[in-house]
């Protein structure tokens, strides 16, 4: 097992493919955590009639796996001739899967701030939107990141999924070494090794944020 | 816009063997729920044991289900375990993967759990005269079922829809993996993978429906 045929540069190609999922992993995140902001606020101030068919939406996209929503999204811009390419298929895809989830901590993280204290904030005169960016946001920011934190890194363990439209992502890149060198234990591991390496850090900086917040709370 | 005609009435002769593949989904989620739960409470009570081992084995086993992909740990079960000598059809391959899985992340709930737990309730138990493991067994267990059980749930949807991922290692007796080879054989890829996305959606609501009335029915006082 550690005699292996892998170089330095077969390293080089695993980094490469890490680096395809962090990019699909921070395009996503960003927009589908702009997408949450808007659509979780929503959420929180109209009644579930309205919002009713937003969450049936959203429910759609956690209801069915990512891997068929991936392949669908991309027979659908074949179809309609849209000529996207395979990353731009699974940034889309990946971004609303993550803003359906990113509604639901939004949501919980505005729901979370007292009625009372919202209402005391209009009473000294602010303004919905002064209230919303001077005590809800900052309030709710404190309850939804650990959440926030776990949604993302599960994003980036997701993207592993592109790789079955053809995108060379890291899962895929050592599948691609797997093939040449014939040493799957050893390519998986190291892969298995740099997802661990990337998640498990800001893992343990989420359980952190969520103890000491907990402690002043 | 659509340079393309849609056919449905194929996807529509299909849906008996998509029936049919849904059915072997849903087994590997159960089989993956009912063995993840099991390892999980050992993980769990393992994690709180003065012995050093089976805390670091059990620790190991948490972090690496949780900070790797499920597709990865799917992998590790049909290539990577081939340098052991252990060769795992596609079937077992994909639920050990998704017992892995299931396990790290049950683990946690349960851990959580048990915390909440006051630690009364086992001494109460064990100065009713109950040895250790009864009192776990019969005391605490069951508190910790009812604490994480809508947790649990979810975790039954996600093994649902982590089960699609065995068509990645050439599962092809599942929805997803039935689906695939009717694609192949037609290239009809929107209608057949829409009706296995509406498929799938119906499943994950009726266990959710399903998990709700057995929660009526087991934890009314």
């Amino acid at each position: 097992m550690f005699n292996t045929a892998l170089t330095l540069s077969d390293l080089g190609f695993l980094l490469k493919g890490a680096g395809m999922t962090v990019a699909i992993t921070v395009v996503a995140v960003l927009f589908g955590t702009l997408l949450g902001l808007v659509f979780g606020t929503i959420k929180a101030h109209v009644g579930w009639l309205v919002a009713a068919p937003l969450t049936f939406v959203l429910d759609v996209l956690r209801s069915v796996p990512l891997l068929i929503q991936l392949i669908l999204a991309n027979a659908f811009q074949a179809i309609a001739g849209m000529g996207w390419s395979p990353f731009i298929v699974a940034c889309v895809v990946l971004s609303l899967y993550t803003s359906a989830y990113c509604t639901e901590v939004v949501r919980g993280g505005i729901e979370a701030v007292p009625a009372v204290t919202r209402r005391a904030a209009r009473s000294l005169g602010m303004t919905w939107r002064q209230d919303m960016a001077n005590v809800t946001l900052p309030m709710a920011l404190r309850v939804a990141l650990p959440g926030w934190i776990g949604l993302a890194l599960g994003v980036m363990k997701d993207s592993a999924l592109v790789l079955w439209l053809g995108i060379i992502e890291l899962l895929r890149s050592s599948q691609i070494l797997v093939t040449r060198l014939q040493e799957p234990l050893f390519i998986l591991m190291v892969a298995g090794v740099i997802y661990f390496l990337l998640s498990y850090p800001i893992a343990r900086l989420g359980d952190r944020l969520e103890k000491r917040w907990r402690e002043n709370d | 816009m659509f340079n393309y005609t849609f056919h449905w009435h194929q996807a529509f002769r299909a849906l008996p063997d998509m029936l049919q593949g849904a059915l072997v989904t849903l087994q590997v989620a159960v089989l993956s729920m009912v063995l993840g739960v099991a390892f999980a409470v050992l993980i769990a009570v393992a994690r709180m044991s003065a012995n050093r081992v089976a805390r670091g084995m059990a620790t190991v086993w948490v972090e690496v289900a949780r900070n790797t992909p499920a597709l990865f740990q799917i992998y590790m079960a049909h290539f990577g375990l081939g340098a052991f000598g252990i060769h795992l059809s596609p079937f077992t391959a994909l639920l050990a993967g998704i017992t892995f899985n299931n396990a790290g992340y049950l683990s946690e709930t349960f851990r959580g759990a048990l915390n909440a737990i006051p630690p009364t309730q086992t001494r109460a138990a064990r100065s009713l005269g109950m040895g250790p493991v009864r009192a776990f067994w019969s005391v605490v267990m069951p508190q910790m079922f009812r604490i994480s059980y809508p947790p649990m749930t979810n975790q039954m949807v996600w093994a649902i829809l982590m089960t699609s991922l065995g068509i990645t290692v050439g599962l092809a007796s599942d929805l997803a993996g039935v689906t695939q080879g009717l694609n192949v054989k037609t290239f009809r890829t929107f209608e057949f993978f829409a009706m296995a996305a509406v498929l799938y959606y119906l499943i994950a609501k009726l266990v959710m429906l399903g998990a709700r009335l057995i929660a009526w029915r087991l934890f009314r006082y």
